[in-house]
């Protein structure tokens, strides 16, 4: 058992911290991070590009679709790098999740047409999954494709479609036929965003922002083309995506940014005289959360070493999923806590730091979306009932 | 990146796993608890056979010359037997003071008696007014001569009734709780001037208290160097707490394991409670608190073996944090199992309350979660 780092892996982690120190834009990240609304989609965007240039934009892509053909170490280098510096991970629906469908599933025209716009971010994709009455119960889903010559009539609503609002293309699970076992009947359509019959309604969530959206669909023409596998498979690929990419689904370096941050701003924060990181009881409450989170890291580590010994991934996705939204969940609490009153203002004109600190509106902003990670992806309720299937057999 | 068991490992690994399964059931347990000593001397020779209190003393020593990581092995398929031959008091504690103390003749004398099985060992550091503060100690060494002279008592020496040799830690200059001013003292039991109480631990374990009258004890016999026994303790502790979190580990999965299986056969409201959500989703808690132990496990071992680490903060961190993720692990699962039993998780016939009664004994050893939480609060926060 060993987790040494090679004289290589020394030599690709110091690539990394320059690549980032010199390439990332710090200052110009703070402002627009804060800012979902505004600034977002042409920051991370521009950033992405860089990581493109470079090469490292799908680490876990296979190098002839054009990843970066790391190993499990490089990959956990650069993560802890990322995590280390407060660097946001690559927006997902692209590289994570609708690419590994298209390069595993798709004929020669879509993987030409579509992965290398993905690479390039030069399409923003977002995910049409959840529907008003399929939420956990994902195959209860009923917006409906129809075939008619050759074009798929689709008619339905989408919603909780993060970042809808900037996308140019949704892939969808639609109804194709009503068959006895809900999950058969299903199939993966890719929609362009600008087909007419498509629209989108905000949907505020209780950060006060506009991340989420319903997706209507009325009559919308999706030509055949455009279809994924074959028709009434959808269910699988669509499955096969969710244990697909599990490097990062714990979102460790995330997690271990946002600590970062959090044990900084209690040094900030004074009670008494005394900064707050000082306080056992809050020492107390930090370290409940490190201790796990620095497990965490290495139950990450053992699931990527086995998968790079051709171990297939089972529940574990589950698992990393539950105990990575548990931790950060636990900061965002955290960090409210520690911003006491001042959490507690909506966006003000005032002054910077006239009310508390900087960072007091954004721990709300975290704490407030933050509730919404137990919820997607599978609420964590349901990948307890995915683990008592596979792991316990009960 | 690897966390693959060598070859030599998974033999080992297979080797013990084999005597708990053939000879250490819960019956041939309780036959063992029930002896005048507490564990069984034919068992022990079994140990010695197979090199078991071997591996990790040098090969010079006639030893195996492994690491703590092969050391884990072992006691991670001991702890699914819930076996109480004093492995740790006279192989890590005593045997490990031992070999990291630089006294060549001692060691030469002893260890390949610890190796061949014919000699126990204890250590005794714990004062009844110490409890986690092992430099709190107000038993005496009194410098005279060539000698030093031992007056005090000793509380909870595990194993220190079946001990032939004991190491001691005494105050040997300084305040009573000031970390200088420490020597570890290694003698043979029947020294005279030593009164031993011997009794059995709620876990089966033997422990002793000992009263120590006027015991002459040659300075030769000083293991490391007078007044640094601080030192060469801190030296040995991490080695008794990754190899008590492997054994904790092990006990933790036989109850998952344990626990599932009766929950799939006991039947209530006409069907297995297996199939009750409520109870599924506690289990699916008790898995994944049994693989982040694990994790922090394995983490522990990384930070200890990486002896280089150019942080050597983070290697502490690295043990604490791995220490308070067990022990908190430890007392859910354990807990837990006595809960998803119901009644017969109450009966001293059960294996199931054992299990529980080793891990919490197991949480307590060199520190609760609290201490050592406490210690990594101090190397993480207090310095920002």
């Amino acid at each position: 058992m060993d987790v040494n780092f090679t004289q290589e892996d020394l030599a690709f982690r110091d690539e990394v911290r320059t690549f980032f120190e010199e390439e990332y834009d710090f200052d110009l990240a703070k402002q627009l991070f804060n800012d979902r609304a505004g600034n977002y989609k042409s920051a991370i965007v521009a950033w992405q590009k860089k990581l493109h240039k470079k090469g490292w934009i799908a680490p876990g892509w296979p190098i002839e679709f054009g990843g970066s053909g790391w190993t499990v170490t490089q990959r956990y280098i650069f993560e802890c790098e990322r995590g280390r510096l407060g660097i946001p991970d690559a927006v997902p629906f692209g590289l994570k999740m609708v690419g590994p469908v298209i390069y595993t599933f798709g004929n020669e025209q879509q993987k030409e047409r579509f992965l290398p716009r993905i690479l390039r971010s030069d399409d923003w994709w977002c995910q049409g999954y959840s529907e008003p009455s399929a939420g956990s119960d994902l195959a209860s889903l009923q917006t409906s494709a129809e075939l008619v010559g050759d074009e798929y009539i689709v008619n339905g609503q989408k919603v909780w479609t993060t970042f809808a609002q900037f996308a140019d293309w949704i892939f969808c699970l639609v109804r194709t036929s009503k068959e006895i076992r809900k999950q058969q009947g299903i199939s993966f359509l890719l929609i362009d965003m600008k087909s007419p019959g498509v629209s989108i309604k905000p949907i505020i969530t209780i950060d006060g922002k506009h991340s989420l959206n319903e997706v209507l669909f009325e009559d919308v023409k999706v030509p055949v083309e455009n279809l994924i596998g074959e028709q009434d498979q959808g269910w699988t690929y669509a499955k096969a995506l969710l244990i697909h990419e599990r490097a990062g689904i714990a979102e460790v370096a995330d997690s271990r940014s946002s600590l970062n941050a959090l044990k900084a701003q209690a040094a900030d924060e004074i009670c008494g005289g005394t900064a707050i990181i000082e306080d056992p009881v809050f020492q107390m409450r930090l370290s409940d959360i490190e201790t796990e989170l620095m497990a965490l890291e290495y139950t990450e580590l053992r699931v990527l070493a086995s998968m790079a010994e051709g171990g297939m991934p089972g529940p574990e996705s589950s698992f990393l999923k539950i105990k990575g939204t548990e931790i950060r969940q636990a900061i965002s609490e955290l960090a409210l806590q520690l911003v006491a009153y001042y959490g507690g203002a909506l966006d003000t004109n005032l002054e910077p730091g006239v009310l508390g600190h900087d960072f007091a509106s954004q721990a709300r902003v975290n704490y407030m979306y933050g509730r919404a990670a137990s919820i997607y992806g599978g609420s964590n309720e349901v990948q307890r009932n995915v683990i008592a299937k596979m792991v316990l057999g009960v | 990146m690897n966390f693959k068991l060598s070859e030599e490992q998974s033999m080992l690994k297979e080797s013990v796993s084999r005597f708990v399964r053939e000879r250490y059931d819960f019956d041939m347990r309780k036959e063992v608890i029930k002896t005048a000593g507490g564990y069984s001397p034919d068992y022990w020779s079994t140990f010695a056979e197979l090199g078991w209190l071997s591996i990790p003393f040098a090969e010079k020593y006639g030893g195996f010359g492994g690491t703590i990581e092969d050391v884990a092995v072992v006691m991670e398929e001991m702890g699914k037997g819930i076996v109480v031959e004093p492995y740790i008091p006279t192989v890590l504690m005593l045997g490990q003071l031992l070999s990291l103390s630089r006294n060549d003749p001692l060691k030469e004398k002893y260890i390949p008696k610890i190796i061949d099985g014919s000699c126990l060992g204890a250590f005794a550091f714990l004062e009844r007014q110490a409890r986690y503060q092992f430099t709190d100690i107000r038993t005496t060494g009194t410098q005279q001569g060539g000698h030093f002279i031992v007056n005090g008592e000793k509380a909870v020496v595990f194993n220190g009734g079946n001990a032939d040799v004991i190491a001691i830690t005494v105050r040997s200059s300084g305040e009573q709780c000031d970390r200088h001013g420490v020597t570890v003292l290694f003698l043979e039991s029947d020294t005279p001037g030593i009164e031993i109480t011997s009794y059995q631990m709620m876990d089966g374990q033997m422990a002793a208290n000992m009263v120590f009258k006027d015991v002459l004890v040659p300075h030769n016999n000083v293991l490391g160097t007078v007044n640094s026994g601080t030192e060469l303790v801190e030296a040995m502790i991490p080695l008794v707490l990754l190899a008590s979190s492997a054994e904790a580990l092990g006990i933790m999965t036989s109850l998952n394991d344990l626990t599932v299986n009766y929950a799939k056969t006991r039947n209530q409201f006409g069907a297995p409670i297996s199939s009750f959500q409520a109870l599924q989703h506690r289990m699916v808690d008790n898995f994944m608190a049994v693989e982040q132990s694990r994790s922090m496990l394995y983490r522990g071992l990384c930070a200890y073996a990486d002896e280089g680490a150019e942080d050597q903060n983070e290697r502490l961190r690295s043990l604490h944090a791995m220490k308070v993720v067990v022990a908190k692990s430890a007392k859910r699962v354990g807990e837990e199992a006595v809960q998803i039993h119901g009644g017969m998780g109450m009966t001293d016939d059960l294996n199931i309350g054992h299990y529980l009664k080793r891990l919490i004994s197991i949480a307590t050893l060199f520190g609760d979660a609290d201490f050592h939480q406490k210690r990594f609060n101090e190397l993480s926060y207090s310095t920002i």
